[in-house]
């Protein structure tokens, strides 16, 4: 039996507070944490599976073109090698997030440099990777675009802009203005776990073991692009080694490892090597931003500019959607948001952690700590006088909004001291000191999403979805859900994910993976009580499920004696309606940073990070705070490190690797501050609850760059602000 | 060719282009020790070779001739954690888990490494007793890539385990 909510208003019950077990929200350790670290989790690559053949990708080395010949002879009579494919039911890119179709194939179609075009198959992993090298492949090179920073390259209109009131005429009325450009450059995910499948054809069933994020969508993808019908494909993901937006769709090594399992029909492994996760899965966009604020005498914004040019492949329709807090965040009558796409043959632009917001708020941060530094005022005033009452283009109301808590609770926490942001006020020795603020902010989203809740006879629950942990803590969260709704231990709630024979969860993305795969477990709960108090001759209103007891009135019953030898089985099924347009919901916070410019070099390290965050209710202290630092770890790596750099000449990248495209490393990041504001958000979910995995990022590396400003008085508007941009503006030592 | 690989013999005898790495996981199964990069960039393969860490990725399995491999399936296991491991999962020193063998490993050989006196990047005292400070922890550590951002908790966790053998002497 299902139940199923469509969820068109906020849900004001607050269900989960009025339930007795206490588990919800509680700090407890992961289930899968014991088999992580001593090493048993199996992870896509490590399914031992007998007569396993190893393919390795092959990519190309033209911007654009054609392969009008791969010499299959060349390799063929190397030591076992089995085949070289290049099929055309291959693809040439991941799919987006979302996609539920074959992303472009083609692969004798280039359109960028390090394009899958075909995989060699051997016995073993050695002879495939050597194969792979020596391939000889012919093209025909067409015309490229591969110069991303070219200012000239024409753009296309993505998305409707907004317009609002005359912004120019605002900027010439205000008291204080600013018209500043900033700039962010592209960046990998780089999840620790490469792409990897392993594919099994029995020549009806195709099962995938693979690192994915979202499997009801990839298991369409993977269909639509090998022409199975959807029954005809399994996917299985259980562990997945981060994924960060990459593992969204499917992705090249998987549609390549199920072509080359059914054409040879045994297994074929495929694992991406390092390089090609650079090359040919996914790249967040640089973005060109333009920050217009115009505020009145007392620093209320009166107007509000950001645009954006982005850049993707041709026929993708990700944008990056640099502009999606920008929208609601703060006032001003006179907007315009507006954002354009340029064509470039690079690899695909698509989503990478907290796509938008991650690099929109930074830009837009730092550019508000230069209206308050013009207006005079402590930044963090300047974002309590601009918080507006309602959407500022579509006039409907908030949800819950801590962003005042936040604002006063993470100033408090840090010891922010906003009196006198005049720069290069504190020397250490060589080191300039500042500090540095920032609003968060991410909009709150929630997907479709179905679970299974199995309340077994001995008084013990399974919860089962295709739903996946990417570090996100699913496997606790989930069980901490069905624990407070059944009156249950977690350690008596077994969840199982990753495996599409379960029902389709929302998958992770977004950050909607707790919210809406945690309301269809809380669906099938309401569902499996409603049956318990039937049983009991109560209302489920009356029901108290606690310690494994069903207690009503002075009834008390263990729940195998209720149960009497027959198990419960139910499906919640949980969809958003029209609530996602009645409210803007969206998860608030506030950054504050700490760092030391280094007056000699321009090196600058982080000395002090804090976050504070409204995330609606949580429902594991400890995860949702290790997301939250995690989030603001990459906050360090966009504000410093973390560039892809391209050859203008060809679009190849020049840093394909985890030594020269630089992710934060222990020694880059300090002891994290992170406090998680009480909230309750019934617009947001019916657990209350709303994203948690994305919001730490999300104005981050504005608080650094406002920090750097503070400290020695360079404004860098170019992100990541590494030494050689410092350098050149650093006063005299 | 002979080794050793948490306490049990092994013959190699494969390709010689295996690298321990793959050896470890495709020919002995002991899939704890995780390939990120194959290139000595991440750390997610760090194994102890004669109670020494290094990322196994780096060595061909069959220059480990004679040698003694402690992987992460050597540290602890499911039923025995080691403390270290114990100390991971209290502080959520990991999110998705894949570089945690690494950092384990690496961690266990970092805390002898400190004990026979090797100075760091970050030591002013060349000669001098190591501190293992907050700093140096990070440091060391640095060699060991989270791309989830669980830094802060993997020092909580790595300290916890250092008090507690500290205790038990």
């Amino acid at each position: 039996m299902t139940r199923s909510l469509i969820m068109d208003k906020p849900d004001d019950r607050n269900r989960l507070d009025a339930m007795a077990q206490g588990v919800i929200g509680q700090p407890l350790d992961r289930p899968d944490g014991p088999a992580k670290v001593t090493g048993v989790a199996p992870y896509a690559a490590e399914y031992s599976i007998a007569n396993r053949a190893e393919g390795v990708l092959v990519t190309a080395t033209i911007s654009a073109g054609e392969v009008t010949d791969i010499d299959e002879q060349s390799v063929l009579s190397m030591p076992g090698v089995i085949a070289v494919i290049s099929d055309q039911r291959m693809t040439a890119r991941a799919a987006q997030g979302g996609a539920g179709k074959a992303p472009v194939q083609q692969v004798r179609h280039v359109q960028y440099y390090g394009q899958p075009i075909a995989v060699v198959i051997a016995e073993t992993f050695e002879q495939a990777r050597d194969a792979a090298k020596h391939l000889k492949v012919s093209y025909r090179a067409g015309d490229a675009i591969t110069d991303h920073h070219d200012p000239d390259i024409p753009t296309d209109p993505y998305q409707d802009p907004i317009d609002q009131g005359d912004l120019a005429h605002a900027m010439k009325q205000a008291a204080h203005a600013v018209d500043v450009t900033y700039t962010t450059e592209c960046h990998n995910s780089a999840p620790m776990e490469p792409h990897a499948s392993i594919a099994e054809w029995d020549g009806k069933t195709l099962t995938l073991h693979s690192s994915l994020q979202m499997l009801a969508f990839n298991r369409k993808e993977l269909a639509d692009s090998l022409n199975l019908e959807l029954e005809q494909v399994r996917l299985v993901s259980p562990y997945v080694g981060g994924g960060f937006g990459s593992k969204l769709g499917i992705s090249p090594e998987g549609v390549a490892a199920s072509v080359a399992a059914m054409q040879l029909n045994r297994p074929v492994r495929v694992v991406m090597l390092r390089q090609q996760v650079f090359q040919c899965v996914m790249r967040r966009s640089e973005t060109v931003q333009r920050l217009r604020l115009a505020a009145d005498a007392e620093g209320r914004l009166i107007g509000f500019g950001h645009e954006a040019r982005v850049s993707n492949l041709p026929e993708e329709k990700f944008g990056e959607p640099v502009t999606q807090a920008s929208e609601f965040l703060y006032p001003g009558e006179n907007r315009r948001l507006a954002i354009e796409i340029a064509r470039i043959n690079l690899v695909t632009a698509g989503s990478v952690r907290a796509p938008g917001e991650a690099v929109g708020m930074q830009a837009l941060e730092a550019a508000m700590d230069e209206l308050a530094n013009a207006i005079g005022i402590d930044p963090v005033e300047l974002r309590l006088r601009n918080i507006p009452e309602r959407h500022p283009s579509e006039d409907i109301p908030y949800s819950s909004r801590k962003l005042i808590e936040c604002l006063k609770i993470g100033a408090e926490r840090f010891g922010w001291d906003g009196a006198d942001r005049r720069p290069r006020k504190r020397r250490e020795g060589e080191w300039w000191i500042g500090t540095g603020m920032a609003n968060a902010c991410r909009v709150h989203n929630i997907n479709e999403a179905q679970a299974r809740v199995s309340l077994l006879a001995d008084g013990t629950a399974v919860v089962a979805s295709d739903m996946t942990d990417i570090g996100t803590g699913t496997y606790a969260v989930l069980g901490q859900i069905a624990g407070e709704m059944l009156g249950l231990d977690s350690t008596d709630v077994l969840v199982q994910l990753g495996d599409t024979t379960f029902p389709p969860g929302s998958g992770s993305g977004g950050s909607w993976g707790a919210a809406s795969t945690g309301s269809a477990v809380f669906e099938a709960c309401e569902a499996i009580r409603e049956h318990l108090a039937e049983q009991l001759g109560t209302t489920e209103a009356e029901l108290t499920l606690k310690d494994g007891f069903a207690i009503a009135g002075n009834r008390r019953v263990a729940l195998p004696d209720l149960l009497n030898g027959s198990a419960i089985e139910r499906n919640g099924h949980f969809k958003p309606g029209d609530i996602t347009k009645a409210y803007a919901a969206a998860m608030y916070g506030a950054f504050f940073a700490e760092v030391a410019v280094n007056a000699y070099t321009g090196e600058t390290r982080m000395r002090r990070f804090s976050g504070a965050f409204g995330l609606g209710r949580v429902l594991n202290r400890k995860t949702a705070t290790s997301q939250c630092m995690g989030g603001m770890v990459w906050g360090i790596g966009s504000a410093l490190t973390e560039e892809l750099t391209f050859d203008a000449r060809d679009g190849h990248i020049v840093n394909p690797d985890l030594a020269e495209y630089h992710i934060p490393v222990n020694l880059d990041v300090p002891h994290l501050d992170v406090v998680l504001v009480e909230e309750r958000d019934p617009a947001a979910s019916p657990l209350q609850a709303k994203g948690v995995g994305e919001l730490g990022i999300c104005g981050a590396a504005g608080a650094i760059c406002n920090a750097i400003y503070h400290a020695c008085g360079v404004r860098v508007r170019s992100f990541p602000m590494t030494p050689d941009k410092l350098l050149a503006e650093l006063p005299v030592p | 060719m002979s080794l050793t690989i948490n306490g049990q013999s092994y013959e190699f005898d494969g390709d010689p282009r295996t690298s321990l790495l793959d050896y470890l996981r495709d020919g002995c199964g002991l899939t704890g020790t995780k390939k990120g990069c194959d290139h000595g960039q991440c750390g997610a393969c760090t194994v102890l070779v004669n109670g020494q860490r290094v990322n196994s990725c780096l060595t061909l399995a069959i220059m480990q001739d004679g040698h003694a491999v402690t992987t992460i399936e050597g540290i602890g296991t499911l039923e025995a954690m080691d403390p270290l491991q114990a100390a991971f999962v209290k502080h959520d020193g990991y999110q998705c888990g894949y570089c945690t063998p690494g950092q384990i490993c690496s961690a266990k050989a970092m805390m002898a490494e400190a004990e026979n006196g090797w100075a760091s990047f970050v030591t002013d005292d060349l000669e001098g007793e190591v501190v293992l400070t907050d700093e140096e922890i990070r440091e060391r550590m640095s060699g060991n890539l989270c791309r989830c951002g669980a830094y802060s908790n993997i020092i909580d966790a790595i300290k916890e385990a250092m008090t507690q053998q500290q205790e038990a002497r």
